[in-house]
């Protein structure tokens, strides 16, 4: 039986994840996106799980929203990333480091 | 259910009309400029500007008619809040960002990136986003108005496409903001899951009673209190601001450095006083860390910078570990009678902050060329080139250093009193510390204003900007100086639409 604790430890990892992959990553602006998208997933996995447990709509319709938002937050994203690629020739996290200080 | 049983109540759409016309003139402004004049040249450029200001002017005129009662109205199921601080930090918001479009048409005719409606467009999204933000009702509409910030200024920073520097400002804010908001809404999730509800009043009265469960609500406040600082830009979370700030247009960065503020502390006020007031232990102590480290990080490493608008960042970073340091002493020892002095003092604090950084990324987009981008050199002999705006810079450098008896100083003063009141004297006097590390870099601006050439570094003789800017500027100074003699009317203000809204 799945109780609510395993559906936030199972969000608490894919959070981890996201996390580290932001923090962590040295190589590839993709991945960043990646992460970034893991994380969001992640509380939406935890909102669900205390949604269906409270037996509470609210957190449903949040999921929802979160959803739309992360679409928006992606095309963003790669619209900036191709920006930064026409001028850089590059995606390589180390390389974007001019501003400094 | 069928769908004769629900029951639908229409909102009360009166409350939000200003962000609804916001939202509709932000259309026209769209439409308008595919049929005027060819575009990015400066016939279309200045219609767009013209239809902002009026549609700033026109959700100003709306705030003011469409609450007058005093007392906190809801409407949209209660996720939207109509009361005196939402009015109050909506009314400066809209002053900013219409201070600001004033400031950047200076710059803007020379740079074709920027010179587009959708400068104006982008820019009205995001003030909609901090309208939204400080009139939430609920978790779920304080997140939106943060993303509907977030997002066009993300884009505002790297507008300029062609600029190496602008598009990698972008690349970082937007990777460290999303981040943010990832760390915000695990923090809300886990506070939904504390409670049961994402309603700011229901979520603090569950909280009190035995219904909510605090240990993870604690946990939930831990993400939260983390996601404010990184989008509010303070120690340890700061590591955008400097390089957003620096890599940004200057338009952009006045934009960044002044509204957004102001905003963001309408949210920090609806989350943590309005709805977490029963866990103020845990993030007053979480403040109280941030705001120390934010103080001495920003005053610190702001000394060792040469570009004006990375120096402004870091004292960016300092203020907002002031604004933070009254919200962080708001509740002792659980009685609540300090609450309104130190809310107040905070809000006092910012509103000073953003007219002070409106006027001195004002007085640096009105430097010729690309004088305006920032290398402090740019300032070598002001005083002799254009005494005015030297003076008024001087000015807003001497308020942010905190020297008596202008509006910064008073505002540093308030909140230091809210601190002392509280029993944290060490506090106070661990930020008058870094406050007079701090008067150091101001000082050195004032140096090259007044005690450098401008010979060696070939600057023209006077400054080429049209005279209203000019007259703007030194307005936007005065009014600094006088907020520093005549505190009152504006703290009246404060304490006012603070105790007023949500402290009930």
């Amino acid at each position: 039986m799945l109780t609510l604790a395993h559906y936030l430890i199972l969000a608490a990892i894919l959070f981890a994840t996201g996390i580290a992959g932001i923090l962590f990553n040295r190589k590839n602006l993709i991945t960043l996106l990646m992460s970034i998208e893991l994380v969001l997933l992640a509380v939406n996995t935890n909102f669900i799980a205390f949604s269906h447990y409270l037996q509470s709509m609210a957190g449903q319709v949040f999921v929802f929203f979160i959803l739309t938002v992360a679409a928006a937050e992606s095309a963003i994203g790669l619209a900036i990333l191709v920006a930064l690629f026409r001028n850089r020739k590059s995606i390589h996290v180390d390389d974007i480091s001019t501003l400094k200080g | 259910m069928t769908l004769a049983e629900i029951r639908f109540v229409l909102p009360d759409f009166r409350l939000a009309g200003a962000e609804i016309f916001l939202l509709f003139m932000i259309c026209v402004i769209l439409i308008v400029e595919l049929f005027v004049a060819k575009k990015g040249s400066e016939t279309a450029r200045k219609t767009a500007h013209a239809l902002a200001q009026l549609a700033l002017a026109g959700s100003a005129a709306l705030i003011c008619t469409a609450n007058a009662s005093g007392v906190a109205l809801r409407t949209f199921s209660n996720t939207f809040v109509s009361d005196p601080i939402a009015d109050v930090l909506k009314l400066a918001i809209i002053l900013a960002v219409s201070l600001s479009f004033l400031y950047s048409s200076a710059k803007l005719p020379g740079r074709a990136a920027l010179a587009k409606a959708e400068f104006y467009a982008l820019t009205l999204v995001a003030t909609l986003g901090m309208m939204v933000i400080v009139s939430a009702g609920s978790f779920m509409t304080l997140y939106l108005g943060v993303e509907l910030l977030s997002l066009p200024v993300y884009a505002l920073v790297a507008l300029d496409r062609d600029s190496a520097s602008a598009t990698e400002a972008g690349m970082k804010y937007f990777v460290l903001g999303a981040l943010a908001s990832g760390l915000l809404l695990y923090g809300i999730s886990m506070i939904y899951g504390a409670t049961g509800s994402l309603d700011a009043v229901t979520v603090a009265g569950r909280l009190f009673s035995p219904r909510g469960n605090r240990i993870v609500a604690a946990f939930g406040v831990v993400f939260l209190v983390a996601g404010i600082a990184f989008k509010l830009g303070a120690a340890p979370f700061h590591m955008w601001v400097p390089d957003v700030y620096q890599g940004a247009p200057t338009p952009v960065t006045l934009l960044v450095a002044s509204a957004p503020k102001i905003a963001l502390f309408g949210f920090a006020v609806r989350a943590l006083p309005g709805a977490l007031a029963a866990l103020s232990q845990d993030w007053q102590a979480m403040l109280l860390v941030i705001s120390a480290t934010s103080i001495a990080v920003g005053n610190v490493a702001a000394i060792a910078q040469t570009n004006v608008k990375r120096m402004l960042a870091y004292s960016s970073i300092a203020h907002t570990g002031f604004v933070l340091l009254g919200l962080s002493v708001g509740v002792v020892d659980g009685s609540a009678a300090n609450m309104i002095n130190a809310y107040s003092a905070s809000l006092f604090y910012v509103l000073v902050y953003a007219l002070s950084s409106l006027g001195a990324f004002g007085i640096l987009l009105l430097l010729p060329g690309s004088e305006g981008e920032g290398d402090i050199s740019a300032l070598a002999g002001l005083g002799a080139r254009n005494p005015l705006l030297a003076a008024a810079l001087a000015t807003l450098m001497f308020s942010m250093a905190g020297i008596p008896f202008l509006a910064g100083f008073f505002a540093k003063f308030s909140v230091l009193v809210a601190v002392v009141a509280a029993g944290s004297v060490w506090l106070a006097v661990f930020a008058v510390f870094f406050s007079l590390v701090g008067v150091f870099y101001y000082l050195r601006v004032v140096r090259y204003l007044y005690f450098d050439s401008a010979a060696p570094f070939g600057h023209a003789a006077n400054i080429e900007a049209p005279a209203f800017l000019k007259a703007l500027a030194a307005a936007n100074a005065l009014a600094v100086a006088l907020l520093g003699v005549f505190p009152n009317a504006l703290m009246a203000v404060c304490v006012y639409a603070l105790s007023r809204s949500i402290f009930m």
